[in-house]
């Protein structure tokens, strides 16, 4: 089973508080998705660090269920 | 540390520029690994490939060796610089062509 938009996106802002995510369908198949995600918590971090604190959010499953996961990650711009 | 570890270390400290990817530069497997070959292509430098599908195990080795889930992955003088969405993000800002100069990488 892919995972939905909503479970990504639950489980990113259930890891990663007051982050603001916006998903997009690549394929219209609701299973390649891409993730847009700006979040505080990604201040000062570099981008490794920043895409594998969203990978540690989705458990495991990057690689595995989530295959086409595109990510684009930064911090807010103040 | 682990033989595949090993490996992965001798490939990954043996080349300036090595990309881990599914397929080859001319038949890229994956659409992901099909764009990190495009903007190593578009940065005019020379690289080494390996292609994990003919190697399960470092194909599973790659990705605890730099704890990093996917393929592609991007290495440049043995550091870990990412996979295809931040080599896009990079390489749209001009990082990336900026990191292969101060690193020195040839050119292809």
């Amino acid at each position: 089973m892919p995972m939905s938009a909503h479970e990504i996106e639950q489980a990113i802002t259930t890891a990663l508080p007051g982050a603001d995510v916006t998903m997009t369908d690549l394929a219209g198949d609701n299973d390649h998705w891409a993730a847009r995600v700006v979040a505080p918590q990604f201040a000062g971090k570099t981008r490794v660090q920043q895409h594998k604190m969203v990978y540690e959010a989705l458990g495991g499953r990057m690689g595995g269920v989530l295959h086409a996961l595109q990510l684009t990650t930064s911090a807010p711009t103040s | 540390m682990s033989d595949t570890n090993a490996r992965i270390a001798s490939i990954v400290n043996g080349n300036d520029v090595v990309l881990f990817m599914k397929g080859t530069p001319l038949f890229p497997q994956c659409g992901f690994s099909n764009l990190a070959v495009s903007i190593l292509d578009h940065c005019g430098v020379a690289y080494e490939s390996v292609d994990v599908l003919q190697d399960m195990e470092i194909r599973q080795g790659i990705k605890a060796y730099s704890d990093w889930p996917t393929i592609p992955q991007l290495y440049v003088k043995g550091e870990f610089i990412g996979g295809s969405d931040i080599m896009k993000e990079m390489v749209e800002a001009g990082e990336l062509q900026q990191l292969l100069i101060d690193k020195e990488v040839a050119r292809a």
